[in-house]
């Protein structure tokens, strides 16, 4: 075999200096994370016969309370459609304020998408905690929850859609003398329609999967009945519940799954 | 700089530009120190190689874009003085044409042309065709007539073919009757006879209707043929301002050397 004119390049390139120093500090966090974590690796090997006997007082399923979780569970769906139906609603007014060039100046767009970003960053179950306070026990709360949960998702990402859209029709538009709103309502929002839709059906699926756990701190739902069933050491309904939630999660993405693709096309 | 056109003597004049700068960033001016003037009722054609500014100096003169010096004086207005209702208010006796069509493409056709009347209405009568008044769907309608494409009123914007698209385009700048529009490069999308076929019908509509246009276009037959008057562009600077049948194809191919 005739060898090359050039030498073979190397495989890999050797790392720098700062390169390896920041490898090695990736490294030291990983790891103090894993010990502040409480890794260990005695518990780790000792779960398995936890888990099987665990297992072995859940299985089978309970079937005896099929009704009442079955209501729950439409209670769950309930809460996430309203509360997400809210969310999405409300969050249209609100991404028009955060949305950059669509509406009104840069200092409020600021305001707005931090405001958003606070509403994003508490969790699920933290807004629940404080509309369980604010409205009492139930699924009120909990629909509450997910509508904040909502605006702080929706508000966010339907700025950005607007933002990304064609700015050509607006500008033919400001050229005649329409009005930011005008113009927003005419074209910016017709343009981002469908990826305002494809945003909600996601946050419709995201409020499913919160949805079902609301119920752990009083605010609706099945996650009341996980939380018994466990409470309770009945591991066959709360496997039950398990199941039920998985299903209908699952089910929820795919048919938001088959809405996207319809809607937006195979590319997005 | 060659500069043939004659003085304006008595008429009545849309657009005065006075030394007018542009540059974005700290990049070299896109253009500087530009000065022309046109005429009520005239048809311009803004010419010059890629680069030269062309699509900027057009949004300047529209107020879209803010000049870094000079001054534009738009339908007797000077742009520079102007407050955001006074500005829109001389908007909508403006319009532009884009090389894009720039139509909604979800929309249907009648309601993007009424939302060339946004200018002078505002609200949501005026958003979408279905709640539109009469007298605006009507108005729609009738230029619609005028670009040959009433029949397909209902279709949405994203069905439509290259020269149809753009005709809305056209329908949409002329259905608020605009004293003064701009069209950017209006053909630059569309294959040879579309092309061909739009200008003709934008240029006969426009003189019918007695439209001052200020329009660009790298088809210089299209610039000769259909412009009253050549502007061209080369190096930041006016290279030619003169009547179009002064203007010979050399002169014009110099400005692409």
């Amino acid at each position: 075999m005739d060898s090359p004119a050039r030498a073979v390049p190397h495989r890999f390139n050797r790392p720098g200096g700062i390169g390896f120093v920041s490898y090695v500090l990736v490294a030291l966090v990983i790891l103090w994370s894993l010990e502040g974590a409480g890794w260990s690796v005695d518990r780790l090997l000792s779960s398995p016969p936890k888990l099987a006997d665990f297992f072995s007082r859940a299985w089978p399923p309970s079937t005896h309370n099929l009704d009442r979780l079955a209501w729950k569970m439409v209670e769950t769906l309930q809460i996430a459609v309203s509360g997400a139906a809210i969310g999405i609603v409300l969050s249209l007014p609100i991404a028009l304020l955060a949305a950059r060039g669509v509406l009104v100046g840069r200092g409020v767009n600021l305001v707005v998408r931090i405001i958003l970003g606070f509403l994003r960053a508490v969790p699920d179950l933290a807004w629940a905690l404080v509309f369980v306070v604010a409205v009492g026990l139930g699924p009120f709360a909990g629909m509450l929850a997910i509508a904040i949960d909502t605006i702080g998702f929706c508000g966010r990402f339907f700025a950005d859609d607007m933002e990304n859209t064609d700015p050509g029709p607006a500008e033919a538009l400001t050229a005649t003398g329409a009005r930011r709103i005008d113009i927003a309502a005419s074209a910016v929002i017709p343009a981002a329609l469908p990826a305002f839709v494809s945003t909600g059906l996601f946050a419709l699926e995201k409020a499913v999967r919160a949805s079902t756990i609301l119920g752990l701190v009083g605010a609706g739902g099945i996650g009341i009945e996980l939380k018994v069933g466990f409470d309770l050491f009945d591991y066959p309904t709360a496997v039950t519940v398990i199941l039920m939630i998985a299903v209908v999660v699952i089910g929820v993405e795919q048919i938001g799954a088959v809405l996207r693709q319809k809607i937006m096309g195979p590319g997005r | 700089m060659r500069h043939k056109a004659t003085g304006v003597g008595q008429q009545v004049i849309d657009l005065q530009a006075n030394s007018l700068s542009k540059r974005f960033g700290t990049a070299a001016p896109v253009f500087s120190g530009l000065d022309f003037s046109i005429r009520r009722g005239e048809c311009v054609a803004l010419v010059g190689a890629n680069g030269t500014g062309k699509s900027t100096l057009l949004r300047c003169c529209l107020g879209l874009i803010a000049p870094d010096a000079g001054r534009v004086s738009l339908l007797g207005v000077t742009l520079a003085d102007l407050g955001g209702t006074a500005r829109r208010e001389l908007r909508a006796r403006t319009g532009l044409v884009g090389q894009k069509h720039n139509l909604v493409p979800r929309l249907s056709v009648l309601s993007n042309v009424i939302h060339g009347l946004l200018g002078r209405h505002s609200g949501p009568r005026y958003w979408i065709q279905g709640l539109a008044p009469a007298e605006a769907r009507a108005a729609a309608m009738a230029a619609l007539e005028k670009v040959g494409l009433a029949d397909l009123a209902l279709r949405r914007a994203d069905q439509l073919s290259g020269g149809q698209s753009q005709r809305v385009a056209i329908a949409r700048a002329l259905v608020c009757s605009p004293r003064f529009l701009v069209a950017d490069e209006p053909c630059a999308s569309l294959d040879p006879q579309a092309g061909e076929e739009v200008m003709a019908l934008f240029m006969s509509l426009v003189k019918r209707e007695g439209v001052t246009v200020l329009f660009t276009s790298h088809n210089v037959q299209h610039a000769l043929s259909y412009g009253d008057r050549i502007l061209g562009l080369q190096g930041g600077r006016i290279a030619i301002d003169a009547r179009s049948a002064d203007v010979t194809p050399l002169e014009m191919a110099k400005l692409y050397g």
